[in-house]
C-alpha cells in the first residue's frame, strides 16, 4: 500500500498500539456488512477514485473537493489515537490525517452554523441493502467539538493509504466519543444551524445519543461501559472519562447533565 | 426407505450416536484449537462467547426437531439422540457462562451480579441456563425411574420456556441487525407451533369420537338356558 509522508503530533498517545492486522480485520462498517469480518471481505469493491467530496451549508465559500486535493489541504500529521468502541472494545491506531478545522476553515462557516452533519458513501450495487440502519450513514458534531483540534479527518493508518474497510478515502475520528460518531468514506459534509439525525439515534433514541462521549458512568442500556477489553489483551480495563482525554476536552460539557446528553 | 433406515440394529444406533456424538464436539474442537493457534480473530474471547452462545441455541433447537422428525418421517429410533443432543446443547450453556463468568469477567462477581440484575438480555440468559441444569441432572434413566415418566416429562417441559428464553437472550444483544435472530425465531415458533398444532388435534380427535352406544353402556346380561 501507498506509504504517506506524515509529521509527529504531540496529541499522539504513547501506549502501545493494536497490531495492524487487527486493525484492519475488525471493523465495524455496516454498509459491507454486520459481522466483523466482513468490511476486510466486502470492501474492496468501493472505488476510491475519483472521490469527492461536497462542503455545503452555512459557509460563505462552500464547494465540492477532490480527495487529492484534500490530501494536500494541510500537512499529514500520524494521530495514535485511543479508540473505544460503544460494545465495550478499545485499541490504539496511529491515523494520518489533518484537523477538520484545516478544511472547515477554508469553507468559511457562517455565525449561524451551529452544527456539521457528516454523510458516507452509499451504494446499494455494493453494499448492504437490508435497512439495517438508514442509509446514508449520518453522523453529525456541535461546530466546536468539528473544530476541537482533536478532530481529524484521516485518510491513512500505520503511515500507509487507508484501507477500504476501514472508511477509505477519507474518514473522521473524533477520539474521545464512541467509535460509530467516527463516520467512514464522507462524500458530505454540511454546516448546519439546527442538530442533525445520526444513524444510529435514529435507529435506537435510548440507546444512542447524539454526544457519544466515552463514559464510564453512564451504562448502555444493555451493558456496562465501566470496563474496556483492548483488543490483543485478556483481562478488562477500566474505561477512562472522554477515553482519557477529559483534560482536553471537558471543558466543552461544561454544565450538561452527560445523563441527560449521553 | 432402505431397512437399516427404518429398523437399524444395535450396532447401526451405537455407530449413528458415535457420529453425532463427535459432530457435536467440533465446534468444540475447532475453538480450543482456534484459542492455542490465535486463529480466532481480533476478539477471540468474543468469538467463543458467540459461538458457544449460538451452538447452545442451535442444539437447543435440533433437540426440540427430534420428536417432528421422528413423527413425519417414521424414524422412531431417532428418539435414542435426544439426550444426547439436549445434553450437548447443556454443555455448550455452561461453556458459554464459564467463557462469560472466566475470560469476559475474570471472575468480577460484583459486576457479573449487577449484570444479571441489570441487564435485561444477561437476565434472562442467565435463567436459560439455571432452568438447564435441571434437566441435565435428571437425564440419566435412573433419574426418570426415580421420578416416575409423567413427573420427568413435565419438569422436561421446561425446554419450551429454555428454548423461548435462549431466543429472547439473542434477540436482546444484537445491535440493529435482526437477521439471525429473527431465524432462530422461525424455526423456534415452528418447533412450538407443530406442538400446539399437535394438541388441537388430539383434542378435536377426542371430541369426535362417537360416544359409546348405547348397547355397550352397559353389561349385558343374558340368561340363557341350560
Amino acid at each position: 500500500s501507498e506509504r504517506l509522508a506524515t509529521i509527529a503530533s504531540p496529541l499522539s498517545t504513547t501506549e502501545a498500539m493494536t497490531e495492524r492486522k487487527a486493525v484492519t480485520s475488525y471493523n465495524n462498517f455496516y454498509e459491507f456488512g454486520t459481522d466483523k469480518g466482513d468490511p476486510a471481505q466486502n470492501a474492496g469493491r468501493m472505488l476510491t477514485r475519483p472521490w469527492t467530496v461536497a462542503v455545503e451549508g452555512l459557509a460563505g465559500k462552500p464547494r465540492r473537493f477532490d480527495i487529492d486535493e484534500l490530501l494536500k489541504l494541510a500537512p499529514l500529521e500520524e494521530r495514535i489515537y485511543r479508540l473505544r468502541c460503544v460494545e465495550g472494545w478499545s485499541m490504539v491506531i496511529p491515523w494520518v490525517g489533518f484537523p477538520l478545522a484545516a478544511l472547515l476553515k477554508a469553507v468559511e462557516p457562517l455565525g449561524s452554523a451551529k452544527y456539521v452533519e457528516f454523510l458516507s458513501h452509499y451504494d446499494p450495487e455494493i453494499m448492504l441493502r437490508r435497512p439495517v440502519l438508514q442509509w446514508p450513514y449520518a453522523e453529525g458534531l456541535r461546530l466546536d467539538e468539528a473544530l476541537h483540534p482533536l478532530t481529524i479527518l484521516a485518510v491513512g493508518l500505520y503511515g500507509e493509504v487507508l484501507p477500504n474497510q476501514n472508511g477509505a478515502p477519507i474518514r473522521l475520528v473524533v477520539p474521545w466519543k464512541y467509535g460509530f460518531k467516527s463516520i467512514k468514506s464522507i462524500t458530505t459534509i454540511r454546516l448546519t444551524e439546527r442538530q442533525p439525525a445520526t444513524s444510529w439515534r435514529r435507529a435506537a433514541p435510548h440507546e444512542y445519543g447524539f454526544y457519544a462521549n466515552v463514559n464510564p458512568e453512564v451504562s448502555h442500556p444493555r451493558w456496562s461501559q465501566a470496563t474496556e477489553r483492548r483488543i490483543g489483551e485478556i483481562r478488562k480495563r477500566p474505561t477512562l472519562m472522554f477515553n482519557g482525554y477529559a483534560e482536553q476536552v471537558a471543558s466543552l460539557y461544561q454544565g450538561m447533565d452527560l445523563r441527560t446528553y449521553y | 426407505m432402505p431397512n437399516f433406515l427404518r429398523a437399524p440394529s444395535g450396532t447401526q444406533i451405537a455407530l449413528v450416536k458415535a457420529t453425532v456424538f463427535l459432530a457435536c464436539l467440533v465446534p468444540a474442537a475447532q475453538l480450543a484449537l482456534g484459542w492455542q493457534n490465535d486463529t480466532l480473530g481480533a476478539n477471540p474471547i468474543e468469538t467463543i462467547t458467540r459461538a458457544s452462545g449460538e451452538w447452545t441455541l442451535r442444539l437447543l433447537l435440533i433437540t426440540l426437531a427430534v420428536s417432528p422428525l421422528r413423527r413425519y418421517t417414521g424414524l422412531h429410533w431417532l428418539i435414542r439422540l435426544r439426550r444426547m443432543l439436549g445434553l450437548f446443547a447443556f454443555a455448550y450453556a455452561a461453556a458459554h457462562f464459564t467463557t462469560y463468568v472466566w475470560l469476559d469477567q475474570f471472575f468480577d462477581w460484583q459486576a457479573i451480579a449487577r449484570d444479571i440484575l441489570d441487564r435485561p438480555f444477561i437476565t434472562v440468559g442467565f435463567a436459560a441456563f439455571v432452568l438447564l441444569i435441571p434437566l441435565a441432572a435428571t437425564s440419566s434413566n435412573a433419574a426418570i425411574r426415580r421420578l416416575g415418566g409423567r413427573r420427568w416429562q413435565s419438569l422436561h417441559r421446561s425446554t419450551y420456556a429454555i428454548a423461548i428464553l435462549a431466543v429472547v437472550h439473542f434477540w436482546w444483544l444484537v445491535k440493529a441487525d435482526l437477521l439471525k435472530p429473527f431465524i432462530y425465531v422461525l424455526i423456534l415458533a415452528a418447533l412450538l407451533g407443530l406442538r400446539a398444532w399437535w394438541r388441537e388435534q388430539e383434542r378435536r380427535r377426542q371430541l369426535s369420537v362417537p360416544p359409546p352406544a348405547k348397547h355397550l353402556e352397559r353389561p349385558v346380561i343374558r340368561i340363557v338356558q341350560k
